[in-house]
């Protein structure tokens, strides 16, 4: 017993470390596993593989006429499809120099002029905006026009006046011919 | 705490396990309360009876539902022509919920007019701020099971707030859809959550009430409890007010069962859901429209955001006032510095109460009307009003102001009227 004394007498600093490097070392390793062990439990919520297999959709454009355009889902959400008269895109380039409230010029949000590809979700808060079909209001710009809280988007689908703060979204997408284009 | 009993089984049960006194104590004959509480202090119990009303049709309604894109509208629909008493079931629940708004903000207002959040009763009310965050969240995710048109878009339009987070807002908001729009996934998870929320909220009322009966209820006059001679037994004095109260109420609750069920909701949400087209106009349910109002309040010209528009996109304003509106609540007791509880000898703060209250409507008001024209200036007017009295009025009012002499304790203040009387 008094050798023991002794011994933490002698090295009674080094004792003390010793035993915070365990308690502190023994916290660290329980902190790090507890949250190896949380992340599946909020990771789990993200988009399963399944619902990521689903990530791409092809559209046939050759019944789209000029002036026409069409809605296709992509990813639960409706994508754009406008086949943009000359007018339409020239008043899209015109208002490249325009005061834009999030600016990007026409030519950036096209990879052929004449076919606009977007996601048809208003950057506010997600609702549908109208101007797909011919008798809905297109807005002040002559593009889309959200009902909900009043956006309005110009024929580039850029975001011109109300409360949204983006233009709406391009997604990632390639032509596989003249006629056909993969969305995703 | 053990107490004795005549019946043997009862002796039997509490001296092994105290659950009788413990009861007794809580809610019984064992409880002191204020003898002079008035009716406006009948809606705390009644928010439990409503909750549990809601955790009693809810287990029901799961046994019928089925938490599916293509089912669930179908799900509901069966529940209302087909399942034996579905549709008395279902309308309980869907008018139950807003009852329990109803009595929770009376029951709040009541809080805030006889400073019943004041020291030492700051975390009893605390709770009870969190126990309106999780009943909100609850009724938000309830709304979208039936899978109609309201219930997805007010989904998606409430999910997409937390787009506005800058840099991680787009990860968060698919982490809640688990999708990349409202869609399936979204509709299980709210339902499991949408099952759990409740019993979430049971817990935090057992808190409430243990905070409760430390300091015992506040009452109309907010002074402290001087002796025995301003209590009286919780039970039978206010056990049976409480139930005539129940009565009451529940005259009011089941006319709208039976009368009117449909009158708290919304049409469009007998329409199923379609992701492709929204409805012209969307609103949440009434209890939420004050705090909708205050979110659609912040554009670019709004006065209230013009000091942070050089960092923060008026949406994201928008959305950290609406969730502040709520949270400045918790600091309501330190933001009212007065020493006196009660409004009844705090004219100034009275008057002030009685205009917050308006204020309150009026959001709610404009909140379920379209934003535009002269409604869009009157949400933003309420809007300031709203953090202008929690903020400036509040702290202002309740320093300076020099409040009535108060009663030196709850009997003697009946004296002094039965004197008063007796002198005529």
């Amino acid at each position: 017993m008094s050798e023991t004394a002794n011994t933490d007498e002698e090295s009674g600093v080094d004792e003390k470390s010793r035993r915070d490097f365990l308690y502190v070392s023994t916290a660290a390793v329980g902190a790090v596993g507890t949250a190896l062990a949380i992340w599946p439990f909020i990771d789990q919520m993200n988009p399963a593989a399944d619902t990521l297999a689903l990530s791409s959709t092809e559209v046939n454009l050759e019944p789209v006429a000029v002036g026409q355009a069409i809605t296709v889902v992509w990813r639960g959400k409706p994508v754009f499809v406008r086949h943009r008269t000359p007018e339409e895109i020239a008043r899209a380039k015109k208002d490249d120099t325009a005061n834009l409230i999030d600016p990007q010029p026409d030519a950036d949000r096209v990879k052929k002029a004449e076919w606009l590809i977007m996601v048809g979700v208003c950057t506010h808060l997600g609702c549908i905006p109208l101007g797909q079909k011919p008798g809905e209001p297109k807005g002040d710009f002559g593009g889309w026009f959200c009902p909900c809280h009043g956006s309005h988007y110009d024929t580039s689908g850029r975001i011109r006046k109300g409360p949204a703060p983006r233009n709406l979204v391009i997604p990632g997408y390639a032509f596989d011919s003249d006629t056909t284009v993969k969305i995703g | 705490m053990s107490r004795q009993f005549k019946n043997p089984v009862l002796n039997w049960i509490e001296y092994r396990l105290p659950i009788l006194s413990f009861i007794d104590d809580s809610v019984g004959s064992g409880y002191p309360t204020p003898k002079n509480l008035n009716y406006w202090w009948n809606f705390g119990s009644l928010a439990g009876i409503v909750l549990v009303v809601m955790i009693a049709s809810g287990i029901v309604l799961a046994m019928h539902y089925t938490p599916h894109v293509d089912y669930a509208f179908d799900s509901v629909e069966r529940i209302m022509r087909d399942v034996n008493y579905g549709w008395l079931i279902r309308y309980i629940h869907m008018n139950g919920a807003s009852m329990f708004f109803i009595v929770v903000y009376i029951h709040m207002f009541r809080g805030l007019y006889y400073g019943s959040f004041k020291a030492p009763r700051e975390l009893l009310w605390m709770i009870g701020v969190f126990i309106l965050l999780a009943m909100m969240a609850t009724a938000f995710m309830g709304y979208v099971l039936p899978w109609g048109q309201m219930s997805f878009w007010g989904a998606t339009v409430i999910t997409n707030l937390f787009s506005a987070i800058p840099l991680v807002g787009d990860s968060i908001v698919t982490l809640l859809w688990g999708g990349f729009s409202v869609d399936n996934p979204t509709l299980n998870r709210f339902f499991s959550l949408h099952y759990l929320l409740p019993f979430v909220i049971v817990g935090l009322v057992i808190f409430h009430l243990w905070a409760l009966h430390e300091h015992k209820s506040n009452n109309p006059l907010g002074v402290d409890i001087k002796g025995e001679q301003d209590l009286i037994p919780f039970h039978p004095y206010y056990t049976f007010k409480d139930l005539f109260g129940l009565g009451v109420f529940m005259i009011f609750f089941l006319s709208f069962v039976f009368f009117w069920p449909n009158f708290f909701g919304e049409p469009d949400n007998y329409i199923p859901a379609n992701p492709m087209a929204t409805p012209p106009h969307i609103v949440p349910e009434w209890y939420f429209l004050p705090y909708y109002a205050i979110l659609r309040a912040f554009t670019k010209d709004f006065i209230l955001y013009w000091p942070v528009s050089w960092l923060i996109t008026a949406k994201l304003a928008g959305v950290i006032a609406m969730f502040s509106s709520i949270l400045l609540l918790l600091l309501l007791p330190w933001l009212d510095g007065s020493k006196v509880r009660s409004a009844k000898f705090r004219p100034y703060y009275a008057m002030a109460f009685w205009v917050f209250f308006l204020n309150c409507i009026v959001l709610g008001y404009i909140g379920g009307k379209p934003a535009e024209g002269p409604f869009i200036l009157i949400g933003q007017i309420a809007t300031t009003y709203y953090f202008v009295h929690l903020l400036i009025i509040i702290p202002l009012v309740s320093r300076l102001e020099r409040p009535k002499p108060i009663p030196e304790s709850i009997s003697a203040a009946v004296t002094a009227a039965h004197a008063m009387k007796a002198g005529e």
